[in-house]
């Protein structure tokens, strides 16, 4: 973009929020680096992306580029975090990126890697897909990457559904949750299946290191990326990532929808090694699903009193938490500076709380 | 050094002297020897390459796209069901502009299943926009593949080199393998401009919007033109090290004053030449067109190959049901801008691994003596063996 074309962008801009144009007398503004900037940490996604407001994916993404850097190249499979990151020619990636095709990251992943050890080159490689890729199409990829045991770490951002072609149930959609292709109506209370048990497959394939994390956590989430960099070998993460498009939520209410997912055990927040359960982030007081459900607009039919299968697909959401909460042992006892209210809290001046 | 070698494995050496950094396949009928083979060579010691065993096709494709991507020389191969299941990749690979090579062990397509030879597979992939080189013979297989690896990174374009199954994989030819030496002082090491590297990071196969693509597809377009002289060019400087060229675009072989030409790709046209040897004196000395590079296709050698020609007969080792031949249609689509055009009879042949005797030889040119003659025409089918309502 030339000098002259960002002025006149910059001018429509002025425009649309009912500025008049800059002229050309007006002085600058004094440049100061703002607070992000001076703070020393890598990113390998820039902002100035085209998510939308409050996209849990784009907050992730930045999050696991920043401990995951810089010496690392990502490939990427099709989805909202590709489209809106590099609508040709910008770019958003400061590091090596590549995409292919929906279903085969994990397999371009396992051939960047093969590449690096044949040259002896130690460059970490990143594959990246959303659920619809990771949990539907590119599931038999993912397996072959993991069984091969490539030293390559998966991040699957988990939105729960098909959201760059518009909201479409994929195998990880929640139960009772409607889509465009899972719409409530007169026969049907949303999707009628269940959310596939990704991770308890991927713990089945024995890899080193596998974890579920959640935008609500940032630290927690980042240390999980550290953790899995460290490891020499296949590793896995599935980070929950509210869609406020997706689930009707307000686009000011990701962290704290991502936070209630945890806090009422539909979500749990749990670390694998070699397939076995090695540690999970306590709930310090479960929270009813309820309190999840009803700030998103996907679940609204489930609010509906005058009808008596609301109330029975509230309970079964509740009952599916309850086991979660019941199988990985997810209640804590008393005051822990590392449950699911210790971890809200943002800590400085001393270790962090949870370091490994 | 002359050697009698299974097609596989002499493949399998020639890519081993290419030095691969990668190399990902999945076994399928009739290729499985070939990545048998190059398993053998890494358990051995014998080539030092990372051999990613996949759980597909698809993946194949995909890895030997991450590992070319990331800087490294790249193989793969496969076949019919094969070629099909990593036709996205294909795509793909042909359109981020990723030089790697594969073998195309050619077989017929399913359904109903057949595991034999004809050339619907790497017809399927025709307009992948990969480099497609065709080989009569064990020895121009494994000269093509050595090529193949200098064609793909001085075009940025995947390269394919088709062999068919069976026909030349399983068989035994005596070759004369070039050695180590040859190899290095022909194919210089590997080189992508547009690699990912971490030092200067750039972002590939991003989002083109409708602003970008057509230019895309033209400069795709424009660098098969340019391949052209590539192919010639690599040829030529293969047979200034080794001693033997492998027919560069199109090689023309036969009586100047043949009235009758034969235009045919892959084993088939040994198969003819040999027929004409038996049957010339009989039906005639047609001139026979061995077409090497089928993509890019070289229309203009094509047309020059058939100067003086009455008739010409287009093999074609696929078909296009509802339309006829393939390579028949394209070649009747190129020779129509000329004067005086030869008529085109376009016959498939050989499929699903029919055998073609050399007695074919005689029989097309028998049959196009007809006033009457098919314009297409399977031509080996047995409607006997057909209910009337299908033939």
């Amino acid at each position: 973009m030339t000098k002259s074309d960002t002025s006149t962008r910059l001018n429509e801009l002025r425009m649309k929020h009912g500025r008049p144009p800059a002229s050309p007398s007006e002085p600058k503004a004094e440049r100061t680096e703002t607070l992000r900037e001076a703070q020393p940490r890598f990113r390998g996604l820039e902002s100035g992306h085209r998510a939308c407001q409050g996209c849990g994916e784009a907050l992730a993404a930045r999050l696991v580029m920043e401990s995951a850097g810089p010496d690392v190249m990502v490939a990427n499979a099709t989805g909202c975090l590709e489209v809106f990151t590099t609508p040709w020619p910008q770019s958003a990636w400061r590091v090596p990126w590549i995409h292919s095709l929906f279903e085969n990251s994990a397999a371009v992943a396992s051939g960047m890697e093969a590449a690096m050890k044949a040259k002896g080159k130690n460059t970490k490689i990143l594959s990246f897909g959303g659920d619809g890729a990771t949990y539907d199409i590119g599931f038999q990829s993912l397996s072959g990457m993991l069984e091969r045991h490539h030293n390559v770490l998966y991040v699957t951002y988990d939105n729960e559904a098909y959201m760059n072609t518009g909201i479409q149930r994929s195998s990880s959609t929640p139960h009772a949750a409607t889509t465009t292709t899972s719409p409530a109506g007169k026969e049907r209370m949303g999707k009628r299946h269940l959310k596939k048990d990704l991770l308890s497959i991927i713990a089945a394939h024995h890899i080193p290191y596998a974890a579920a994390a959640s935008v609500a956590y940032p630290q927690d989430l980042q240390r999980k990326v550290r953790y899995a960099m460290g490891v020499e070998g296949p590793t896995f993460l599935v980070i929950h990532s509210p869609c406020p498009l997706g689930w009707r939520h307000d686009s000011a209410l990701t962290i704290e929808v991502a936070r209630r997912a945890v806090q009422c055990g539909l979500f749990p927040l749990v670390e694998l090694e070699r397939g076995a359960l090695t540690n999970i982030m306590p709930i310090r007081e479960p929270r009813p699903v309820a309190d999840y459900l009803e700030l998103q607009g996907r679940f609204a039919h489930l609010f509906n009193k005058d009808d008596y299968r609301a109330q029975e697909e509230l309970d079964h959401l509740q009952a599916l938490a309850d086991h979660n909460i019941d199988i990985y042992g997810l209640r804590g006892d008393g005051v822990d500076p590392v449950d699911t209210t210790g971890m809200s809290h943002v800590k400085r001046g001393g270790p962090l709380m949870g370091e490994r | 050094m002359r050697e009698a070698l299974e097609g596989s494995l002499a493949i399998a050496r020639a890519v081993a002297l290419t030095k691969p950094d990668v190399v990902a396949a999945y076994p399928i009928t009739p290729q499985t020897h070939i990545v048998e083979n190059i398993s053998k060579l890494v358990a051995d010691g014998d080539m030092h390459t990372e051999f990613v065993s996949v759980e597909s096709e698809f993946s194949a494709a995909s890895v030997v796209l991450g590992a070319a991507a990331a800087g490294a020389r790249a193989y793969t191969a496969s076949a019919s069901q094969g070629i099909l299941l990593m036709s996205e990749v294909m795509f793909n690979i042909a359109g981020l502009r990723v030089p790697l090579v594969m073998t195309i062990a050619n077989r017929a397509v399913g359904g109903p299943l057949s595991i034999w030879n004809d050339q619907s597979d790497s017809m399927a992939v025709r307009d992948s926009g990969w480099i497609q080189i065709h080989c009569i013979s064990n020895q121009e297989a494994v000269d093509t593949t050595i090529q193949a690896f200098r064609i793909a990174q001085e075009t940025d374009l995947p390269v394919a080199v088709c062999m068919d199954g069976f026909v030349l994989t399983h068989t035994m030819e005596v070759i004369d393998m070039p050695s180590q030496e040859e190899v290095d002082a022909f194919l210089p090491p590997f080189e992508f401009a547009g690699a990912l590297d971490t030092a200067n990071p750039r972002s590939m196969g991003t989002l083109v919007d409708p602003n970008y693509f057509a230019e895309v597809r033209h400069s795709h377009h424009a660098a098969m033109g340019k391949a052209l002289a590539k192919i010639e060019e690599i040829d030529a400087a293969y047979a200034e090290v080794t001693g033997r060229a492998s027919g560069g675009l199109l090689t023309v072989d036969g009586p100047k004053k043949a009235k009758v030409g034969i235009i045919a790709m892959g084993s088939v046209v040994g198969t003819m030449m040999a027929g004409r040897e038996h049957y010339g004196g009989e039906v005639g000395e047609a001139r026979i067109v061995k077409l090497r590079s089928y993509r890019p296709f070289p229309a203009k050698a094509l047309r020059a190959a058939v100067k003086g020609l009455d008739k010409v007969i287009v093999i074609d080792r696929a078909i296009s049901p509802g339309m006829g031949g393939v390579l028949g249609t394209e070649v009747s689509a190129v020779l129509s801008t000329l004067d005086k055009a030869p008529k085109v009879y376009n016959y498939a042949l050989g499929l699903g691994g029919r055998d073609i005797p050399e007695t074919m030889y005689r029989d097309l040119l028998t049959t196009i003596e007809a006033k009457d003659a098919p314009r297409f025409a399977v031509f080996d089918a047995d409607l006997e063996k057909l209910p009337p309502e299908d033939r």
